[in-house]
């Protein structure tokens, strides 16, 4: 085994070591707007690598996501900065990365190679799937050689492509399978090859996402090279009010620290606010970590995790929780109650403004879908909204439930306060287009045919995760990014719109 | 002729003790492999530098085992110099160290992964030779209009720039290996930027397809697309030919011998944490 001197070096990458040779030790490296942190942090003293065990030090309190890697790399003790060989709980891959993946590791491992985990590899169709696109439909075929080749358990297989229905195994998004088949337990590794893949820190586990080349590496290994990085915490407290979603509060997060503010760190979410979210919104605080540059988001698990996973999963698990003297690089505190609906302007996450100061921008339509805004409890939100404006929208909305359950959910659960009836029936009342396909649909623009890519340049709210030039298919589209409320709110509009304006 | 002819001896050499080695001769895909004769390999080789653009590279380990070696490829070579990385042979000087010379395309901050390679060009899988190669002619397709110069011409499927500078946070966004493997199909030797999303710089060592060498200070602002620059990676410089500056770059570190083995399973091989092939 490799020893854990640094292997991927980079001084940017040192983290705490690294901050001691800027000029304010109170600043995050590369930060450029101003950072209104209310409590500093306590920052950790530069030390040169020594393995814990030769010094015989005291024990030092470490954080969630320093404990999940020391279990996982089987060390008493880590600080951030060291590199750690990590045994990996689960790893995730899906029609775009996965043929590369497979590739490489039958390219380096053999063609005769196995894996290292039939039961530990999970694979998910969901991101190019309802298109004639014939390479991407190849790409859907090469994942079910494989696994048929290598036995591997959890294959959310697709073939008939005219009816999602009839396919008993096809989940949909990846990262919202992953939550629903109970693949994400608190305490263990989860790696993906999906930038997305930090989701799944709302179970109080360790997950990130990689390319193909680590995946390989861990198909055949078991295992992947991993520094630690340093915490960044965000304390969130009081009601959350009735006009606000977790999406407003990591686009208020990414806001204030840009999209490399937490670029190689963890963040961590605690406070009354994040326990009083249910499962599905603590995902969509976890989902966008990345657009912060983040490592990976974590939550601790509490009684709202055990319950969601009671039905899910029977596999045993063990959480973990920072400890009380753990340190952290920053701390940011939130004020809950004065905070209001927010969008990120084009072109990036971090360009947040808020939504009613938006209202004079007109929009083209409205797209409700993808892992951070198409899960149920985002459809009931949108619902929420449409139910109490009692009108039909302006523009085209377009509904793309993440997975078979969202979509079943949407059609089936009553929404609070409408007398029984389903989201679906209350988003045809709104006019809004029939439900699609659950997969990634065009939060990623895809191949050309997908439903709802943007291929002309407009201007649309959504529901999504990333505005980037191009990001839904034409460079010159720009994307308002939003959450499920603010979004059924315009379309009502046609306008940006706060949704106060009917909640 | 007399210089070029000195050259191809020179690498002939180097070529000549690895038969079946995967050679990445205006690509880095790996399974391309070339001819073993010593004749056939003058053909070839005039034939390489014949080309424009051409870009030497140190041939990188064999993947299959199946064929024996006159020498480990690993130890170090007393007799032929180390090669050098050459873009455009305006200087082909062959130095112990290894420099990139070319001309350079600049960039902003915040260049995300779907404008290196948007994803309306994943379905092609980087592990297949074809699709590599068509992968690269797409690089940097999704900057908007405001680049005026592209970079990579319309109907060519390689780039004439071999650096790439960019600003902060360069290759966020997505994880999709698809945007450093495009830039190296391309043609793309390095990028400097001010810093670097952590999945993209990761992508980078891990494939060894570039070197993500990051910058003291905002180098995107002080060089034009078309300026000639050359880096020399030992010294971890940068000099911009055109207008005479030279700049300070973070060293590469342990991110350096990974890239230059070509990538982590072939660095991985090395510390026998993977077997060697045998088949």
């Amino acid at each position: 085994m490799a020893s854990s001197s640094s292997f991927i070096a980079n001084k940017k990458d040192l983290g705490l070591s690294a901050l001691s040779s800027t000029s304010s030790p109170f600043s995050i490296p590369k930060c450029r707007k101003s950072i209104s942190k209310k409590i500093v942090s306590v920052m950790a003293p530069q030390q040169s690598e020594r393995k814990p065990a030769t010094t015989g030090s005291v024990k030092i309190a470490m954080t969630m996501t320093e404990k999940i890697l020391a279990r996982a790399s089987e060390k008493p003790q880590l600080s951030p900065g060291e590199n750690v060989w990590v045994n990996v709980d689960t790893l995730m891959t899906h029609d775009v990365c996965g043929p590369g993946s497979i590739g490489i590791f039958k390219r380096e491992f053999g063609d005769n190679a196995k894996v290292w985990d039939r039961e530990k590899i999970v694979i998910i169709p969901d991101h190019y799937i309802f298109t004639t696109d014939e390479r991407a439909n190849r790409n859907v075929d090469i994942l079910r050689d494989f696994c048929l080749e290598q036995n591997i358990k959890y294959f959310y297989d697709i073939k008939d492509l005219s009816n999602f229905k009839v396919n008993p195994d096809y989940k949909g998004v990846c990262h919202i399978a992953l939550a629903q088949e109970g693949h994400c337990r608190p305490g263990e590794v989860l790696l993906g090859t999906d930038s997305h893949t930090c989701t799944a820190g709302a179970f109080g586990q360790f997950a990130t996402g990689i390319g193909n080349t680590d995946a390989g590496f861990v198909l055949g290994t078991g295992k992947l090279l991993l520094k630690v990085p340093p915490t960044l915490r965000f304390v969130m407290d009081g009601e959350m009010p009735d006009y606000l979603l977790a999406k407003d509060l990591i686009l208020q997060i990414i806001g204030e620290i840009s999209v490399s503010g937490a670029t190689y760190k963890s963040m961590e979410f605690v406070g009354t606010t994040v326990e009083s979210l249910n499962m599905e919104e603590r995902m969509t605080l976890c989902n966008m970590v990345v657009e912060a540059g983040g490592k990976n988001g974590v939550v601790p698990a509490d009684s709202t995790t055990f319950k969601y996973l009671e039905d899910k999963t029977s596999v045993p698990y063990e959480p973990v929780y920072s400890d009380e003297q753990a340190r952290f690089l920053s701390e940011y505190r939130f004020d809950i109650s004065k905070l209001e609906p927010l969008v990120a302007k084009p072109h990036s996450p971090d360009n947040r403004a808020l939504a009613r100061e938006c209202k004079d921008v007109k929009i083209d339509r409205v797209y409700i879908g993808s892992c951070t805004g198409g899960k149920t409890e985002d459809f009931m939100a949108a619902a929420k909204v449409f139910l109490a404006s009692g009108k039909k929208v302006k523009v085209p909305t377009f509904l793309v439930p993440a997975t078979q359950k969202v979509w079943m959910d949407v059609y089936s659960l009553p929404v609070p306060g409408s007398g029984g009836k389903t989201c679906s029936q209350i988003f045809e009342e709104a006019g809004c287009d029939t439900p699609a396909n659950p997969s990634c649909g065009a939060c990623l623009g895809g191949p050309k045919d997908t439903y709802a890519r943007m291929n002309e340049p407009m201007v649309c709210v959504s529901t999504t995760n990333r505005n980037f030039p191009g990001r839904m298919g034409h460079k010159e589209g720009q994307i308002y990014l939003a959450s499920p409320y603010t979004a059924a709110a315009s379309a009502l509009t046609g306008y940006v719109t706060d949704p106060r304006e009917f909640l | 002729m007399k210089t070029l002819v000195c050259l191809i001896n020179c690498r002939l050499e180097i070529f000549a003790v690895h038969f079946d080695v995967d050679v990445a001769f205006c690509t880095r895909y790996r399974t391309v492999t070339f001819p073993t004769s010593r004749c056939c390999l003058d053909a070839w080789a005039m034939k390489l530098w014949a080309k424009p653009n051409v870009r030497f590279e140190y041939p990188k380990p064999p993947l299959h085992s199946s064929t024996t070696h006159h020498q480990n490829p690993w130890l170090p070579r007393a007799a032929a110099p180390r090669p050098t990385r050459l873009r455009h042979s305006l200087t082909a000087e062959s130095t112990n160290a290894t420099t990139f010379h070319g001309i350079c395309y600049v960039v902003g901050d915040n260049i995300d992964t779907d404008q290196i390679i948007p994803a309306e060009y994943l379905t092609l899988v980087p592990s297949n030779p074809a699709e590599y190669e068509k992968l690269g002619s797409y690089a940097l397709i999704g900057l908007p209009a405001s680049y005026e110069t592209r970079f990579i011409e319309p109907n060519e499927m390689k780039t004439k720039y071999s650096i790439v500078i960019g600003g902060d946070n360069f290759g966020c966004g997505s994880s999709r290996e698809h945007a450093p493997v495009a830039l190296g199909a391309a043609g793309v030797a390095a990028v400097v930027a001010e810093s670097y999303a952590r999945i993209f710089f990761r992508n980078s060592v891990a494939t060894g397809e570039i070197y993500p060498l990051e910058s003291e200070v905002r180098i995107c602002e002080e060089c034009k697309t078309g300026d000639v620059v050359t880096i020399e990676l030992a010294e971890s410089r940068l000099i911009n030919h055109t207008t005479g500056k030279e700049y300070k770059l973070k060293p590469i570190g342990d991110a350096g011998p990974v890239i230059e083995a070509g990538g982590i399973f072939a660095y991985a091989r090395k510390t026998g944490m993977i077997p060697s092939q045998s088949c």
